[in-house]
């Protein structure tokens, strides 16, 4: 009988399988909760749905499906009608209270309110029939209709307020820490193991040759163990065209800062000139010499550029095109300082790979970085990290 | 069903959480518990195991650990010294195993609790790699050569705090349930099991700051249930009345024991700020 509510789930985009859905009907099966609304509720919910991101929407579902669906007495917070009695009595005047009562008097009011409630999708304002702000239809904030009931704030609440329509996940379906387990694994490419550190680990292959040398006693040797050292820089490109972008970059970034040991970021805008900086809101003040970066980390530093590449171009060729200060040398010429130091560089960027063709700077700055730059998809983002692993680059 | 967890004395569990238990129980599957910090997630796998008096066998999770390492461990190098000095021991290669938590755990004559705590610590690999041994609770030891099976099979509590993602097999082989931050009742119930003879004022006015703090919007790490606990506790050393804590204005006179509270030294500085700035953002000035 639930297999339709399951159906329904899955249409929704929620991730079920049969598997759990079996295991709900044996623990229905099993007698696992008494048989009430709200215990299904809790159970289905802890068999069904395995990321907080998706409780929200399950709530939502579930409320919609089982509408009508009774609570049982113990389950009710009817509010008393003498009080809603005497709110009304306060609230309204004779004159209005009579114009309730021309409508079909309070209950008619509520059912329609729930009626409208599920009809409408979007916000709305105006007009005389959805709820919204404004306008004279008896639902929404500062209407006119006497009968006007608030939505949000103080009214609304008739009678037995269910669980799932609390929503009280509503929040969690929106996280940013969300969704990074691709990138990461992506990252995980980037891998490269050396020998460093404290000697942990038993070195078979000389342990063996020294102990036959020493007449079959044993001389155990050791050596660090294998670990992934890889040092990467980071520059962020920000604000502007990048914008639309953020949510990705951040995801980017919360990955690589849990996956990569050895990281460093930096920002720019547009274009790295003469100086960059590390914090955002210090932008202005504390800005870092580029110079200091190309001085101070050596060539083994894998170097990732992450920015739309879209610009005008002179921000690139031209001396003073900066949209944000005057540049005594030209943005290419310092693009080429990084290619030329880091052997390993790539540029990775947010925007479409089909429009790549048509920006005029995209196609430069790729030539600058002899063709090493990868959309951020996963395949992309896995084919940069191979890429900057080795020399030969793969697309 | 024979058993059922109902919280225990200590431990205030909410209806839906009692539910999400007894279904694991009952249909034998592990469960993946997650939420705030300081809701009790671990907590939660002890109360179960005192509650229906089983043994538990806790297995902490690191950054290092790995999934091998909660099976069992080889220690070939203490039997490669051992034939050294021809050690009768050598030649039995069980002497150098050694027991993880879930074989610990498998082999327990009867059920027990086994909490895996703070899965999300480890390798992004990690879930995937007990998969198997989690749904069919059996593995292969392959220096003895055979199967180790669960000869009843244990309550599997897994608690995480979201610093990974998990994966997908992973999570559809357990169940889940978010311990959501406790509501005033459930929390007035909480600290009534801590503190039984709290007066009614000193606890009414507790919550207020506690409540009116988590509610300023963008603190950084919010105090959760453990710290109010701890709060508490110093409130009661510190004999503070509840006139102490109405005197609280956030600008000249902080809350008693603030540290015990906030964690963060950017969240003081967050909420002298918004009060300086004279937004009402706290429930009460």
């Amino acid at each position: 009988m639930f297999l339709d509510f399951f159906l329904l789930l899955k249409e929704e985009g929620l991730p079920v399988s049969i598997g759990e859905y079996l295991n709900l009907l044996e623990a229905l099966n099993k007698r696992v909760t008494r048989f009430s609304v709200e215990e299904f509720y809790f159970l289905s919910k802890t068999i069904l749905i395995k990321h907080e991101q998706f409780l929200d929407r399950y709530d939502l579902l579930f409320g919609n499906y089982f509408h009508g669906v009774e609570l049982s007495e113990a389950d009710k917070k009817e509010i008393p009608k003498d009080w809603l009695q005497k709110e009304i009595d306060r609230l309204f005047s004779e004159e209005e209270k009579a114009m309730i009562e021309k409508m079909g008097g309070l209950d008619k009011l509520m059912e329609r309110l729930q009626q409208l409630l599920e009809e409408q999708k979007e916000k709305h304002q105006g007009g005389n029939k959805w709820i919204g702000t404004g306008g004279t239809s008896p639902f929404g904030n500062g209407g006119f209709n006497p009968e006007g009931i608030n939505i949000g704030g103080d009214g609304g609440g008739r009678s037995a307020v269910k669980v799932w329509e609390k929503r009280q996940f509503q929040n969690y379906s929106s996280d940013v820490e969300l969704n990074t387990r691709n990138i990461k694994l992506a990252l995980k490419r980037l891998r490269i193991l050396t020998r460093e550190g404290i000697e942990d680990e038993l070195d078979l292959h000389t342990t063996i040759e020294k102990t036959s040398r020493n007449g079959g006693y044993l001389e155990i040797e050791m050596h660090p163990a294998k670990k992934n050292r890889v040092k990467v820089l980071l520059f962020f490109d920000v604000g502007g065209s990048m914008d639309p972008y953020v949510e990705l970059c951040e995801q980017l970034f919360s990955a690589a800062k849990s996956e990569l040991k050895h990281l460093e970021f930096f920002y720019f805008h547009n274009c790295v000139y003469e100086s960059i900086w590390k914090d955002n809101n210090m932008r202005y003040n504390d800005r870092i010499p580029t110079f200091d970066i190309l001085h101070k980390f050596n060539q083994n530093y894998r170097v990732i550029f992450v920015g739309d590449a879209t610009m005008s171009p002179y921000e690139l060729t031209a001396l003073g095109g900066s949209v944000e200060h005057y540049n005594d040398e030209t943005g290419i010429a310092w693009l080429q300082r990084f290619v030329t130091k880091f052997p390993n560089t790539v540029w990775l960027n947010p925007s479409n790979e089909y429009y790549w063709d048509g920006t005029p700077t995209v196609k430069v700055i790729k030539e600058v970085f002899k063709d090493r730059m990868f959309p951020m998809t996963l395949d992309g983002l896995a084919n940069a990290m191979k890429t900057l692993k080795g020399k030969k680059i793969i697309h | 069903m024979n058993e059922e967890f109902k919280g225990t004395e200590n431990y205030i569990a909410t209806e839906e959480l009692q539910i999400a238990v007894n279904a694991a129980i009952a249909l034998e599957k592990p469960l993946l518990i997650k939420g705030e910090p300081g809701t009790g997630k671990t907590l939660l796998a002890f109360e179960v195991a005192k509650a229906l008096n089983k043994p538990i066998f806790t297995w902490h999770i690191k950054s290092t650990t790995q999934a091998q390492q909660g099976l069992y461990e080889y220690d070939a190098v203490a039997r490669l010294r051992d034939s050294q000095f021809g050690d009768e021991k050598v030649n039995d290669i069980s002497h150098y195993i050694m027991k993880g938590k879930m074989w610990q755990a498998f082999e327990n004559e009867e059920q027990a609790v086994l909490l895996i705590d703070e899965i999300d610590k480890a390798d992004i690999e990690f879930p995937n790699d007990l998969l198997l041994e989690l749904d069919k609770m059996e593995f292969y030891c392959y220096e003895l050569q055979k199967t180790i099976k669960a000869k009843t099979r244990p309550i599997v509590i897994i608690t995480s705090n979201n610093e990974k993602e998990l994966p997908d097999a992973f999570l559809r082989r357990c169940f889940f349930h978010y311990i959501r931050f406790p509501e005033r009742p459930t929390m007035i119930d909480i600290v009534n099991v801590h503190f039984p003879h709290l007066e009614e004022e000193l606890m009414e006015e507790a919550l207020k700051v506690f409540y009116g703090i988590r509610d300023i919007h963008g603190i950084k790490k919010k105090p959760s249930t453990s710290e109010l606990i701890d709060w508490i506790r110093l409130l009661k050393l510190g004999k503070n009345t509840k006139e102490d804590l109405q005197k609280i204005d956030y600008l000249t006179t902080q809350p008693p024991y603030f540290g015990s509270l906030l964690k963060n030294e950017q969240d003081y500085e967050h909420i002298n700020k918004i009060k300086r700035a004279g937004q009402n953002t706290f429930r009460r000035f």
